[in-house]
This record gives C-alpha cells, sequence and structure tokens, in this order.
C-alpha cells in the first residue's frame, strides 16, 4: 500500500509533455514559434522602433532616384518594397494575419471536424452514413478552385479567407476522429456512462472526446501550418486579405515584378513563410511522438544515458 | 409469489444480425444469444448466473441493465415495466439499478482522473454541489478500501483489484438497490478475488443490495450467492437454491459443470471423476431442436431431439428448485 505513494504517478498529459521536453526539435520549434509570435505582438513596436507605418510609401528614402527599391541597410533594415515600403515593418504585421488565420482557421476546422466526427461515430447508422458521405463530398471537392470563385463572388477579406479555408480543412479531421470514435463507442467505459445514464452529449464529451483529444490536438497543429500557406496562396492570388494590408502572401506576389533588382523581396517573407509552416509541421510531428503511448522517447532516452 | 420481488425477467429474448456467408450467397441470419429468459431475483438476495462463455449470460446481462433493446420478453423491476422504457423514462431507473463490469482496465476512462470517474453518476443525476460531490466521492473511496487521497490519480496508477474497487465505489454511489455484476473477478487474481468478493458481500450487508452475479466459474458463485441460475445456449436449464444446487443438482449440464470444479484437498477422493462432455457447445446460430442440450448430454433420448424440455420442478423439488430436463439425474445417480 505505502509503495503507491512513492512511486510518482504521472498522467497521460504529463507523460506526453515530458516527452516534448525531452525533443529538442521540438524546443526549437517552439522557439521559432515564441518568436513569431513575439514578432506579431510587438509589430507597432517595431513601426515605432523604425519609424516606419507598414502601409506608408516612403518615395523619399525608400526609393533610389531611378524609383528602384532600397536593399538592406540602416534607415530600412530589410530594404523596401516597389512603393517604398519597410519590408521588415510589414512581414512583422503580415505575421499578425498569418498566425491568426492559421490558429482561427484550423481551431474552427478542428471543432467542426471533431464535433462532427465524434457525432458520427457515436450515433452510427443513419447518422454517421449521412456524415460520412457529406465528409467525403468535402474532400472531393477541387478546394483552390473552389475557394478562388467563392472568394472573387463574395469579394476578398479576412473573415473569408478564414471560413474558406475552415471549411476545406474540416473534413479531414472529421474522418480521422470518426473513426476513432467508433472503435471507442463499444467500449466498456463508454458502456458503463451508458448504464448511470449519460446523455449522449455527455458521452461525446466527457467519455470520448478525452479519448480523441491527442489526435486532434496532432491536427490542429499540422492544420496550422497548411492554413497559412492557404491563406498565402489566396493572398498570393489577390484574392485573400486586400491590399494595402500586408500579408506575406500579397508581400510574394509584389516581389514577383522586383525579384530580378531586388532579391529580399522574395528572400524575407518567403523565410518567414518557411520558417513558420515548418516549426509548425516539425512540431505537429513532435507532438504526435509525445502522445503516442508506444513511441516512449522519454523510456529510451533514459536508458541510453544509463 | 408472496416474497418481494425487485426484479423479474420474463421471457426475455435478444438476438443479434450476423452476416454470413460471402458474395451472391450473403445474407444476415439472427442469432439468439438470449433464447427466452425467466426469472425473479428477491429484494437482498444474489442470484449467481453461471455458463459457459458464449451462452448468453453477458448478453442477458446488458438487457437487464437495458443497455441493449429487447427483441422479447419484459424486464420489469420493482414493479414497472422498462422493456420498451425511453431513455428519458429509464433515467429515474438508471439510478436504482447499477453494473460493475468485468474488465477494471476497459471499464475505466484511462484519460479521466479517478475521482472524476467515481463522481459520474452525481453530475449524470444532478446530485449535490462540487464540494459535497468531491466530499461523498472520497467517503465511496474510503468504503470500498481506496486511499481517498488518491482522488486526483489516474486509472493506469491503479492496479486490476484496485481499479475494480473504483468500479464498485462508481457502481454504489447513488445507492442502488440493484447491481448486476458481471463476472467481476475473472480478470483478477486469484488474492484479489476473494477481496472483492468480501467487499462486495459487506456492502450488500450494509446498503442491502441485490445482485445479479455473473460468473463462468461455479466454485466462484457458490461462495456468494444464496441462488444459482445454470445457463446454457441462450436458456436457463437449472435455478435452484445454492445448497441444493450443489447437493442435488438435477440437469445434466449442471452435473458436468461441477465436476469440473477442482478438489481443494488433492488427497480427497472424489465420489465420481469429472464428466467429460463431448464437442463444443452448438453454434446459437443453429441450435439444436428439442432439448438445446442434447447433442452433447450423455443421457439423450429420441424424446430430447423433438421436444425442448420445461423448467419445471423435477423429483420431488420444491418450486424454487426447477431444471430444464426430460430425464433429471435423482439424488445419488451419477452421469
Amino acid at each position: 500500500m505505502n509503495t503507491a505513494t512513492v512511486i510518482r504517478g504521472r498522467g497521460p498529459w504529463q507523460l506526453a509533455f515530458e516527452r516534448l521536453r525531452n525533443d529538442r526539435a521540438a524546443i526549437a520549434c517552439i522557439i521559432t514559434l515564441l518568436i513569431a509570435v513575439l514578432v506579431a505582438i510587438g509589430a507597432p513596436l517595431l513601426a515605432l522602433l523604425t519609424g516606419h507605418s507598414p502601409i506608408e510609401q516612403y518615395s523619399e528614402t525608400g526609393l533610389s532616384a531611378t524609383g528602384i527599391p532600397v536593399g538592406p541597410g540602416a534607415e530600412f533594415w530589410l530594404g523596401t518594397d516597389g512603393l517604398g515600403r519597410d519590408v521588415l515593418v510589414r512581414i512583422a504585421y503580415g505575421t499578425r494575419i498569418s498566425l491568426l488565420v492559421g490558429v482561427v482557421a484550423s481551431g474552427l476546422a478542428v471543432l467542426i471536424g471533431a464535433t462532427v466526427g465524434i457525432a458520427a461515430g457515436w450515433f452510427g447508422g443513419a447518422v454517421d452514413n449521412f456524415l460520412s458521405r457529406f465528409m467525403d463530398a468535402v474532400l472531393s471537392l477541387p478546394f483552390l478552385v473552389l475557394a478562388l470563385a467563392l472568394a472573387s463572388l463574395v469579394g476578398p477579406g479576412l473573415g473569408v479567407s478564414i471560413f474558406l479555408i475552415a471549411f476545406f480543412s474540416w473534413a479531414s479531421v472529421g474522418r480521422v476522429v470518426r473513426a476513432e470514435a467508433r472503435a471507442i463507442r463499444n467500449r466498456e467505459y463508454v458502456q458503463a456512462a451508458r448504464a448511470m445514464g449519460a446523455s449522449n452529449l455527455r458521452i461525446m464529451f466527457v467519455e470520448m472526446l478525452p479519448m480523441v483529444s491527442a489526435t486532434i490536438i496532432v491536427y490542429a497543429t499540422l492544420l496550422i501550418p497548411a492554413a497559412i500557406a492557404f491563406e498565402a496562396t489566396l493572398s498570393f492570388l489577390g484574392l485573400g486579405v486586400p491590399p494595402p494590408t500586408p500579408t506575406w502572401g500579397n508581400m510574394l506576389a509584389d516581389a514577383m515584378a522586383y525579384y530580378k533588382v531586388a532579391w529580399w523581396l522574395l528572400l524575407f517573407p518567403g523565410a518567414a513563410l518557411l520558417g513558420v509552416t515548418f516549426a509548425f509541421n516539425l512540431l505537429g510531428d513532435s507532438v504526435r511522438d509525445a502522445l503516442d503511448p508506444r513511441h516512449d522517447t522519454t523510456i529510451a532516452t533514459s536508458a541510453e544515458d544509463e | 409469489m408472496s416474497e418481494d420481488v425487485l426484479v423479474r425477467l420474463k421471457d426475455v429474448v435478444k438476438e443479434f444480425p450476423v452476416k454470413t456467408g460471402s458474395g451472391f450467397g450473403r445474407h444476415t441470419e439472427r442469432l439468439q444469444a438470449v433464447a427466452g429468459v425467466s426469472l425473479d431475483l428477491k429484494r437482498g438476495e444474489t442470484l449467481g448466473l453461471v455458463g459457459e462463455t458464449g451462452c448468453g449470460k453477458s448478453t442477458l446481462a446488458r438487457c437487464v441493465v437495458r443497455l441493449l433493446e429487447l427483441d422479447g420478453g419484459q424486464v420489469i423491476f420493482d414493479g414497472h415495466d422498462l422493456s420498451d422504457a425511453s431513455p428519458a423514462a429509464l433515467l429515474p431507473y438508471r439510478r436504482r439499478i447499477q453494473m460493475v463490469f468485468q474488465d477494471p482496465y476497459g471499464s475505466l476512462n484511462p484519460r479521466r482522473r479517478v475521482g472524476s470517474i467515481i463522481g459520474d453518476p452525481f453530475e449524470i443525476h444532478a446530485i449535490g454541489t462540487a464540494v459535497e460531490r468531491k466530499h461523498k466521492v472520497q467517503d465511496l473511496m474510503a468504503l470500498v478500501g481506496l486511499n481517498p487521497e488518491h482522488y486526483n490519480r489516474f486509472p493506469n496508477e491503479f492496479s486490476g483489484g484496485q481499479r475494480q474497487r473504483i468500479g464498485i465505489a462508481r457502481a454504489i454511489a447513488l445507492r442502488p438497490e440493484f447491481i448486476v455484476c458481471d463476472e467481476p473477478t475473472s480478470a483478477l487474481d486469484v488474492s484479489i478475488q476473494a477481496q472483492i468478493l468480501n467487499l462486495l458481500a459487506e456492502l450488500q450487508a450494509e446498503l442491502g443490495l441485490t445482485y445479479l452475479f455473473i460468473a463462468h466459474d461455479l466454485s466462484v458463485v457458490r461462495h456468494v450467492s444464496d441462488r444459482v441460475a445454470v445457463m446454457y445456449l441462450g436458456r436457463i436449464v437449472e435455478v435452484a437454491p445454492s445448497e441444493s444446487l450443489y447437493d442435488h443438482a438435477r440437469h445434466p449440464y449442471t452435473r458436468a459443470l461441477l465436476s469440473a470444479i477442482p478438489a481443494f484437498d488433492p488427497d480427497e477422493t472424489r465420489e465420481h471423476a469429472a464428466v467429460k462432455l463431448a464437442g463444443d457447445p452448438p453454434s446459437p446460430l443453429d441450435p439444436p431442436t428439442g432439448c438445446r442440450f442434447h447433442p452433447r448430454c450423455p443421457r439423450a433420448q429420441t424424446r430430447c431431439m423433438s421436444e425442448a424440455p420445461s423448467l419445471l420442478p423435477r423429483h420431488g423439488d420444491g418450486p424454487d428448485h426447477l431444471a430444464e430436463c426430460h430425464f433429471p439425474l435423482a439424488d445419488g445417480e451419477t452421469l
């Protein structure tokens, strides 16, 4: 009886957290993303520090006499774009859009996907059939073509971008969650909850949701970079957040006219986009490994140390 | 029956659709897992239900607690017919009927803390405030022999026996009248089995519980039951008070089961060696005609193949000892 108090009990989340803490790649990703978040929050501070607004055109100092963008230097740390705007400040403000769209759109997608998936898995039968076919239908849509059509129909904007990205991403989450929920519904603890008189909602969200939460978290971290890239694509094609609001996507689009003389226009926004999406993807892999009880890196590494 | 009957099962039938064959021969057959079971449980008693794996005892248990819809017959609890009750109508009875599951590993959600698992019944039935619930849960943990300080632990931090105690604490939380125990000890070590059985017996004495105790092991059932019912291929073949069943088993199947209990003392000479039954239990998809036991019964005669026996007192037994056999064994008779 007393040994039980000596052995330190660790919950599944605690174990996952410890695995993650021992994963160097995950730590690097988290640091990268923290920097991105700091840049997004501190964008006005950066504007204050450089004395440049993200949308103002500095035609005197920001452009050469012949109207060519100015390269990185003391005045413009990352150079200026074709209209004489500060690339650094614009990237910082673009980070806000990218992170906002990434987090909100994938959050929305995960919310819808998890709810639909759990409902389909729990109710089964006709409900499952209907929801599953609906998810199949959404997944089979040519999303870029449809997204472009819808965006041009409604008119581009931040809200439209978020909605479009969420709409085209939730079904993949829903399908995976449904498969897991179907496996869980016949477990004895779900039967026990039913025998106690638990309602459908309670079984779905108290008993089943914690079991699929690992999948949901992994999908969320992997959906964020996809959503960021998707937003950049929409902006690049001129159907995302409309100018002059800076986004990484429309900065890259602007760069297309100048990249032969101004490499910094392509390099810095591109690097920001690549860095953040890469970090999210890598972090997603690490989170998946950390949440997978069969993939126990804490035991493996501690055994190697000894 | 003048005695206080708490639970009455009347001709309970449960079928499952089973897809058989392949290609064009593919069709759905109906597997009758429970084929007309009638049983009465008196208030405060323990009725043991034994039978081989696959005989339908767990299905029957799930029908009794209405985890499964019945395909026929009735489940009557305290005078109320629950067989067709809607989930909403069942809710008040869910408080009074509880279940302890077989697998202490599968019956607790691994992602939830023990305190919240045991507190589930209070939350579902909206009883007490959060603080009161916590106190009640800790009282329950103490009652079943768990350390109330382990409230915030996860199920994986407990042993099998402790987990079964958690399952029992959850079952008795609402002070139910009737608990269905579905092989609560079969997944546990023998030394732990006795602890759990004793705990169940103590709780019964303390709380006045009625148990339907399911097991595939007659020696466990003998220990705890006032009466024992023997199930074979979806039917009750014999039901009797424990002593009467163990000393005067009438049905050849009961005799065969009893003879399979190992002797405690190896020197003890048995009256007769273990009876070996021929063959495996037949498929419930295609149950034998007449008496369901006849293909394996050493006493079977032609009548057994065509005519199904009914559950009646045999050889001058009282109305509480019933056997479903045309040629029941008399006292002293051997198989």
